[in-house]
């Protein structure tokens, strides 16, 4: 029997303008302009501004430039500096300090778990200007509380922004980002029946056990899941800008803040859309193999 | 007996490791609790003596100030609607019309989001809002804002619209309601909880964010809060400290009230898989 459709095809595509049009200008445009403008001299201001010339290759190769590629400030460091930034904040902070805690909350008193998970969410919530603003004064090396408790403790203070920059932005993202590993986790160990755990602890298996043997192979599917979207989330993210602004000398200058230094600062925008292309091509590596695993998991369901 | 003392002690150690992890993640903002009530506050954390809301007058009485939550509220707002309205035709017309390659154009759009995001993605952005002419105009960040936001809208609001029975609104047309009146009518109220949903979302990703604003605006007239609070550091680059911890404050409670309102509406689980 031939479904009868509710909207017809003209209504069904009037309803469907308005997103279209904010989408096709804002989204799938610039997927393509930027391509476009990777391969001209673009500029803000003087003569490139109103006419860019075509220059081929030339923004490419200034970026792969063998002799300046890992100097600081260049597109190779950036971009080194980008993946460890992505390994030690995203999939070792974030996923496994979100993985202890989605574990241990299981089995800690009820006002604990509540307490916990508010902090670790007002963490992830609240507008990054006043994250960093809270950061900016608690890493203060004259009164900030870091500082406070490494007096109280006996230890020796340190001037954390000038000293250790990149050690900061990692353990800053990962601070902002855990929540979304925790709750990610925790309603996916909540979806594993009882029974399983209660079997185990009939047996005497230890927490360490049930987690190697039950937990953890349960959600790998939910753990792929996760790990592909903090990655993709902390390689765009922007925020570390907000506490360092890039610096010192170019220590703290992921991909992002590099993008914007080199299209917004030095208006190099030919040389900035070239930047924005790989990052792009990256991203889209990621997003293409998040949507082949979740189809391979549904498909699974469905089998 | 031994099998119960070893649950008992794994007990006791993740309650004590979990309330480390949790002072680690309460101890940078345990500072911002009390500066905005200080009226001496500096970036040292003080107990206020004695509390005091004269940071919040003195915030009240900042014209800047003021002016920077209403343009954060006025963007929020126009692409809260923007999102809302754009995502609730779109997904229901993908949901009930017979549009060609309709499934696909979901995750296509998905896709491509994801993929033009961050910086990155700024660059051609800025460049097609400066050949439009509308550098420095709310209506170019409302614009950017809900173009970014409404695919994954739409993706969300369809697995609602989805699981709606067609029957709600054949039984409509069957009494004579034409198709826009099904939708208004019968369709509207009852996707009304995912509405809701996505436009919380929108509302919240908007009001705190700092890049599309402070590369699209100019004039510091035009700013939101996100960029105008960077005007309260002095020449020499030190914060107001009193001015921008209760500013902090005001401008964090909306994103808190809608947590807390969708957490007691929806349990946060809900809010916390669609964030970002």
């Amino acid at each position: 029997m031939r479904q009868f459709s509710l909207l017809s095809r003209t209504a069904g595509a009037a309803f469907m303008t308005p997103a279209g049009v904010l989408i096709g200008a804002f989204v799938i445009a610039p997927f393509f302009w930027v391509i476009y403008v990777s391969f001209t001299n673009r500029t803000l201001l003087g003569r490139t501004a109103l006419n860019p010339e075509f220059v081929g290759l030339a923004n490419y190769i200034s970026l792969f430039d063998a002799g300046s590629f890992f100097t600081r400030g260049e597109f190779g460091f950036s971009l080194i500096l980008t993946v460890q930034f992505v390994l030690f904040s995203a999939l070792i902070g974030q996923a496994v300090l979100g993985m202890l805690l989605a574990w241990m909350l299981q089995s800690v008193p009820k006002s604990l778990k509540r307490l916990t998970e508010m902090v670790v969410i007002a963490a992830w919530i609240l507008p990054e200007v006043v994250i960093a603003f809270a950061w900016f004064a608690f890493l203060d090396y004259d009164d900030g509380t870091l500082n406070m408790i490494m007096d109280a403790l006996g230890l020796p203070r340190g001037d954390w922004l000038l000293s250790f920059p990149f050690w900061v932005i990692v353990v800053f993202n990962t601070w902002r980002g855990t929540a979304f590993s925790m709750m990610l986790f925790n309603s996916a160990f909540s979806s594993i029946p009882p029974s399983y755990f209660q079997a185990a602890d009939v047996a005497g298996a230890s927490s360490w056990q049930k987690f190697r043997d039950i937990g953890l192979p349960l959600i790998r599917g939910h753990v792929v899941t996760d790990l592909i979207l903090i990655t993709m989330w902390t390689f765009n993210v922007f925020t570390p800008f907000l506490l360092t602004a890039g610096g010192p000398s170019y220590r703290t200058e992921i991909l992002p803040i590099y993008t914007y230094r080199v299209a917004f600062r030095d208006f190099e925008f030919g040389k900035g859309a070239a930047v924005g292309v790989i990052v792009m091509l990256i991203n889209l590596v990621f997003a293409l193999f998040y949507l082949w695993v979740a189809r391979k998991r549904t498909a699974k369901v469905v089998a | 007996m031994t099998r119960y003392m070893s649950l008992y002690f794994t007990r006791i150690g993740f309650s004590v490791a979990t309330a480390l992890i949790g002072v680690f993640f309460a101890l940078p903002l345990v500072w911002f609790i009390f500066a905005p009530f200080n009226p001496r506050a500096e970036l040292g954390l003080a107990i206020p003596d004695p509390f005091s809301l004269s940071n919040f007058e003195t915030v009240f009485q900042n014209t800047f100030a003021l002016r920077g939550l209403w343009n954060s509220l006025l963007q929020s707002v126009g692409g809260v609607v923007l999102v809302g309205g754009g995502a609730t035709l779109a997904s229901y017309a993908l949901s009930r019309s017979p549009i060609p390659g309709k499934h696909i154009i979901t995750y296509i759009l998905l896709l491509f989001s994801s993929v033009v995001a961050g910086s990155a993605a700024m660059v051609p952005i800025f460049l097609i809002i400066n050949g439009m002419g509308l550098i420095d105009t709310h209506i170019a960040v409302i614009m950017v804002f809900a173009g970014g936001l409404l695919p994954t809208a739409m993706f969300i609001l369809r697995d609602f619209i989805d699981g709606i029975p067609r029957s709600y609104e054949e039984s409509a047309m069957v009494a004579g309601a034409s198709p826009v009146q099904a939708f208004f009518d019968v369709a509207l109220p009852v996707i009304r909880p995912g509405v809701v949903v996505v436009v919380v979302w929108a509302f919240v990703n908007i009001w705190g964010s700092f890049l599309i604003p402070f590369i699209l605006l100019r004039s510091s007239e035009k700013m939101p809060a996100s960029v105008a609070i960077y005007s309260f550091y002095s020449e020499a680059g030190t914060p107001i400290v009193t001015l921008l911890a209760a500013y902090s404050l005001i401008y964090s409670l909306p994103v808190i009230a809608l947590y807390l309102f969708v957490s007691w509406k929806f349990g946060f689980r809900f809010f916390g898989g669609i964030k970002a």
